[in-house]
């Protein structure tokens, strides 16, 4: 009856609820236990998406919000990469959503306070979905670092926010990428809600010249990782809890 | 020394933060694209089954509701079949089983036109009792907390449900139960801290 069940999330590597450091986590952190069940069919299946809610510019930042024959303002990058789950299994026709702020560090919302400029040919958001070898890319601009209402003096480092839906309800991910190199990583707060410094550096994407666009744009990888689905032994061993 | 697993970490999870809906429903936030935002709508026709609203909202520790939360519903059709990639077969057609709420800009108030989900099986082919599962990220938290909402009316399913009746604090069961709120409305509110803490779920 049962599929196969998803691999147990590791507490140790995710960032705690709790994190003082990043103020806004003290009064929305859950203080009781986790309830632990294994995964069944509510969490096994998933929504699925088709390639046919696309438009042609849904992966293209530059240019999705941007007038015609105008580009969004920064340094152009590509960002490329696979969602697989922790078997190294590739996963096919996941939906990515990205959200990132323009260059100058500025969001496009009522809610942003931040005096950097606007960029009237910025959105700021993107989504693709995972070809069957679960590879995406997507073009956008180099989004910059942002101060933030936090500690006196926080600021976030360069980054692009990712939503990730798998096969499963369970797998349901959103996380943040960041750029090699960048010094105001290991500064940030909400970096800092991860403990390991192997889990941050998985975040955060590398320059690979091979794949940039020679007077066009720069491209970084950025692999995700789900959660892993059991294989099956034995398939007609009767399952129970 | 012994051979590797070959086991990759899954991605560390970071917060949604304050402006998810720029990427999740831009058209919410005022960004028009895309040609309308995904999850909004569940029911794509005439659907099976009895359609219900469900009404709530997420409150932090100091009883103040969320307004830059979001909120994502997954369940099951009318007759017990998720939509999609379901093993057992074709769910109802007109319903796509999942849908996405930014909450109300003033109130952090979430919406979801839904239908009443059937029964679905637990691992051992026992029936659960009716549920939906839910899904919340925001600002502030670190990674997107997964809980489940059953029906209070459902006394009977949830009362024989396998995991209702294993929590170990009873006194706790009703944090998950929606209530009746008028005819087709049910009201599910999440905390997520204080006396009546909303249980999560590690699943
Ligand atoms: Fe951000």
């Amino acid at each position: 009856m049962t599929q196969n069940g998803y691999f147990a999330r590791d507490t140790q590597w995710h960032p705690p609820a709790l994190t003082p450091g990043y103020k806004t986590s003290v009064a929305r952190s859950p203080t009781r236990a986790k309830l632990s069940f294994p995964t069944s069919l509510s969490e096994e299946t998933g929504p699925v998406f088709g390639h046919n809610i696309l438009g042609p510019l849904d992966n293209d930042l530059i240019h999705n919000f941007a007038a015609a024959d105008q580009s969004a303002i920064g340094p152009r990058i590509v960002v490329y990469g696979r969602v697989l789950d922790e078997t190294g299994r590739p996963v096919p026709g996941a939906l990515v959503e990205v959200w990132q702020a323009n260059a100058g560090g500025r969001y496009r919302h009522k809610k942003e306070s931040y005096l950097a400029s606007l960029d009237p040919n910025f959105g700021g958001c993107g989504r693709v979905i995972t070809d069957e070898n679960g590879c995406y890319e997507f073009r956008t601009i180099q989004p910059g670092p942002y101060p933030w209402p936090n500690g006196p003096n926080d600021w976030r480092p360069a980054h692009i926010h990712f939503s990730v839906f798998g096969q499963g309800f369970a797998q349901r991910l959103i996380t943040q990428m960041y750029f090699e190199g960048d010094p105001m990583i290991w500064l940030c707060p909400i970096v800092g809600t991860i403990d390991d410094p192997r889990a941050v550096e998985s975040l955060v994407a590398a320059l690979d010249m091979t794949r940039t666009i020679p007077m066009d744009a720069r491209a970084y990888k950025f692999d995700i990782v789900l959660r892993g689905r059991r294989q099956t032994f034995f398939e007609n061993r009767a399952e129970g809890l | 020394m012994v051979q590797s697993l070959n086991l990759l970490k899954e991605s560390p999870s970071q917060t949604a933060g304050p402006y998810v809906h720029i990427g999740c429903t831009p058209n919410f936030s005022g960004i028009d694209i895309y040609g309308g935002d995904l999850g909004t709508t569940m029911k794509t026709g005439p659907v099976q089954g009895t359609e219900i609203t469900l009404r709530g909202a997420v409150f932090d520790g100091t009883g103040t509701p969320l307004r830059d939360a979001m909120v994502e519903i997954w369940q099951a059709d009318a007759n017990g079949i998720y939509p999609g990639n379901d093993p057992r077969g074709a769910a109802d057609p007109h319903f796509t089983g999942w849908g996405r709420s930014p909450g109300d800009m003033e109130t952090g108030e979430f919406t979801f036109q839904t239908v009443k989900p059937g029964q679905v099986p637990w691992r051992n082919g026992q029936l659960q009792a009716p549920h939906i599962t839910f899904w919340i990220v925001a600002r502030g938290i670190n990674l997107g907390l997964q809980t489940r909402m059953y029906f209070a009316d459902e006394v009977e399913a949830n009362a024989a449900d396998p995991i209702l009746s294993r929590i170990e604090h009873q006194n706790r069961v009703p944090t998950l139960l929606a209530q009746p709120d008028g005819t087709g409305v049910y009201r599910f509110d999440i905390r997520l801290q204080g006396d009546a803490e909303t249980i999560f779920f590690d699943i």
